[in-house]
């Protein structure tokens, strides 16, 4: 597979409100008129969706370079690798079907194939550039509706397996970094907060997932009696500020009335990574997380921005075993992240 | 509709089947709340589908219901396109094809309505494809609906929002393409 080929997708992760939101994503979910839907498919229904699906799905003008990778035949390792760079879904990864994904040359586009929608198709992008993602999805949307027939009723808009998905198929997500709220106890709060606000709140890998690194998806619920621009406004512009700001002024706090411990927890976790000679993930995401709060802070300097979030994803089993080149156990998995650490951090 | 408990109006209504036998319950707010009842919109649709199945016993396999009540009927439903059953669904929470949405339209539409937060019809955007036989005069209807559905609800500011979109729509040039106004909206989307 090519993405063996590729040990990062992204160099760096700037964009606006880097400082809370990672990244960002826009996801549509798409049928085909006149095929039942996955869960109701026929093996032989499944592998014509997935012909159909790849001769219009890598084309040029869909994106550039896109590469197919058939998850059927593909290795464990190399369907976590999809995983872990938030690709596919982690239902997608285990599932038997006949399935596929399509994914661009930059990795900002990937088209999942026979997932719970015949289509799901995602962008992702660093930073809060909800715009941008939309108006390239849309694009993408654009182009394979020229050539396929989608499911689409006047009444419901776009028909989905899932009731929850109908209308526009849209779903708006970000992936908040929220280590202070964390730190004072308080992101249970935003929890509730976003569940009256019809928001989902996920863990690091989506649906089903728990949280790690302090990390959180949140995304929008509703998806229908709305147009994608009033969805994705109502998000950008009314719900994430408020929780940017939340996170912002949780740092702040943590600044004025606790810099010793807001220290503390910054350059205690920065010399365990610096020296550890054995870390597992959720030890290491939780303190990449405090690094990289100190950062943004202006708590500790010498480090790189940009080497620390891309640390996030290295550190997960598939990508260490990449860089490794060989299967590790547990314990050796442990010991080369720690190398891969120090090694990054100059210690 | 008043709440069952006080004169408030009320904002959750449950509509339960057992053994044959229906039981409405009509909260406010308060009382929802005291009730450990969430507000409508605010549960996923597979939470909502569970405590249907488990207020539906002939649905999960359970004691029988009497067979002339029309839910323990509904249960029997079929799609004649995919034959998916409505236990099936209720299940899994996932329909089996496109013409499902038809099939199971009634008992459908409570649903998606109170997982879409009241939303009941798309506003979104069109495939070219199928836009052509969509016309102006069904997307006024649906703005009309949802309005009719904001107000109910109390949404106000959603309300203004729908009226000012049925203003553009009616100010739009006749000889426009029928779906300008939303694929302007949708496809073309202006940079911010």
């Amino acid at each position: 597979m090519e993405l063996r080929e590729r040990p990062h997708p992204w160099n760096d992760y700037n964009g606006p409100h880097d400082d809370v939101i990672m990244s960002c994503r826009v996801r549509l979910a798409r049928n085909l008129a006149g095929f039942p839907f996955v869960n109701r498919a026929s093996s032989t229904q499944c592998h014509e969706m997935l012909r159909m699906a790849r001769r219009i799905v890598l084309t040029d003008d869909v994106a550039p370079g896109m590469i197919w990778v058939d998850i059927n035949s593909a290795t464990s390792r190399d369907r976590a690798l999809l995983m872990e760079r938030h690709l596919i879904s982690k239902n997608f990864s285990e599932s038997s079907h006949a399935r596929a994904v399509a994914v661009s040359g930059d990795e900002s586009l990937s088209v999942m194939v026979n997932e719970e929608d015949h289509l799901r198709m995602q962008l992702l992008r660093p930073g809060l550039q909800l715009e941008d993602a939309f108006e390239r999805i849309n694009a993408v949307d654009d182009a394979i509706e020229s050539r396929l027939d989608y499911a689409f009723s006047s009444r419901w808009g776009y028909l989905t397996a899932c009731p929850t998905n109908v209308g526009t198929g849209i779903r708006f997500s970000v992936m908040a970094h929220l280590p202070a709220l964390k730190i004072t106890g308080e992101v249970d709060r935003v929890k509730r907060a976003a569940k009256d606000l019809n928001l989902a709140v996920r863990g690091y890998y989506g649906e089903g997932t728990e949280s790690a690194g302090d990390f959180y998806q949140i995304s929008n619920q509703i998806t229908l009696g709305r147009s994608e621009t009033e969805l994705r406004d109502e998000f950008q512009k009314q719900i994430l500020p408020h929780i940017i700001q939340y996170e912002q002024e949780s740092r702040q706090v943590l600044v004025d009335r606790n810099p010793i411990l807001l220290d503390d927890r910054v350059h205690r976790a920065f010399a365990i990574l610096k020296t550890a000679r054995l870390l597992g993930v959720e030890e290491a995401m939780k303190l990449l997380s405090r690094v990289r709060l100190g950062l943004y802070l202006e708590r500790i300097a010498d480090v790189d921005l940009n080497a620390i979030n891309r640390l996030f994803l290295q550190i997960q089993p598939a990508h260490l075993q990449l860089h490794a080149e060989s299967r590790l156990s547990n314990e050796e998995m442990r010991q080369a992240r720690a190398d891969l650490v120090r090694s990054t951090l100059g210690g | 509709m008043n709440c069952d408990y006080c004169n408030k109006p009320a904002v959750v209504h449950e509509v339960t089947v057992k053994n044959g036998e229906k039981h409405e319950v009509h909260l406010c707010e308060e009382h929802a709340a005291e009730a450990g009842m969430n507000m409508p919109g605010s549960k996923p649709i597979n939470e909502l589908l569970t405590k249907f199945v488990i207020s539906h016993p002939s649905s999960s396999g359970g004691a029988a219901t009497s067979g002339t009540s029309r839910s323990a009927k509904s249960v029997h439903r079929r799609c004649a396109t995919c034959g998916l059953g409505l236990d099936e669904f209720r299940r899994t929470g996932l329909l089996g094809c496109p013409d499902c949405y038809e099939s199971f339209r009634s008992q459908l539409e409570p649903l998606i309505e109170r997982a879409q937060n009241g939303g009941v019809s798309h506003l979104g955007k069109t495939p070219r494809r199928a836009g052509a036989s969509i016309d102006r005069q069904l997307h006024r209807q649906r703005l009309i609906q949802e309005l009719d559905h904001a107000v109910n609800a109390e949404q106000y500011e959603r309300a203004a929002q729908l009226r000012d979109q049925l203003e553009s729509l009616e100010t739009d040039t006749p000889n426009a393409d029928e779906n300008h106004d939303r694929a302007s909206e949708s496809s073309s989307p202006k940079k911010e």
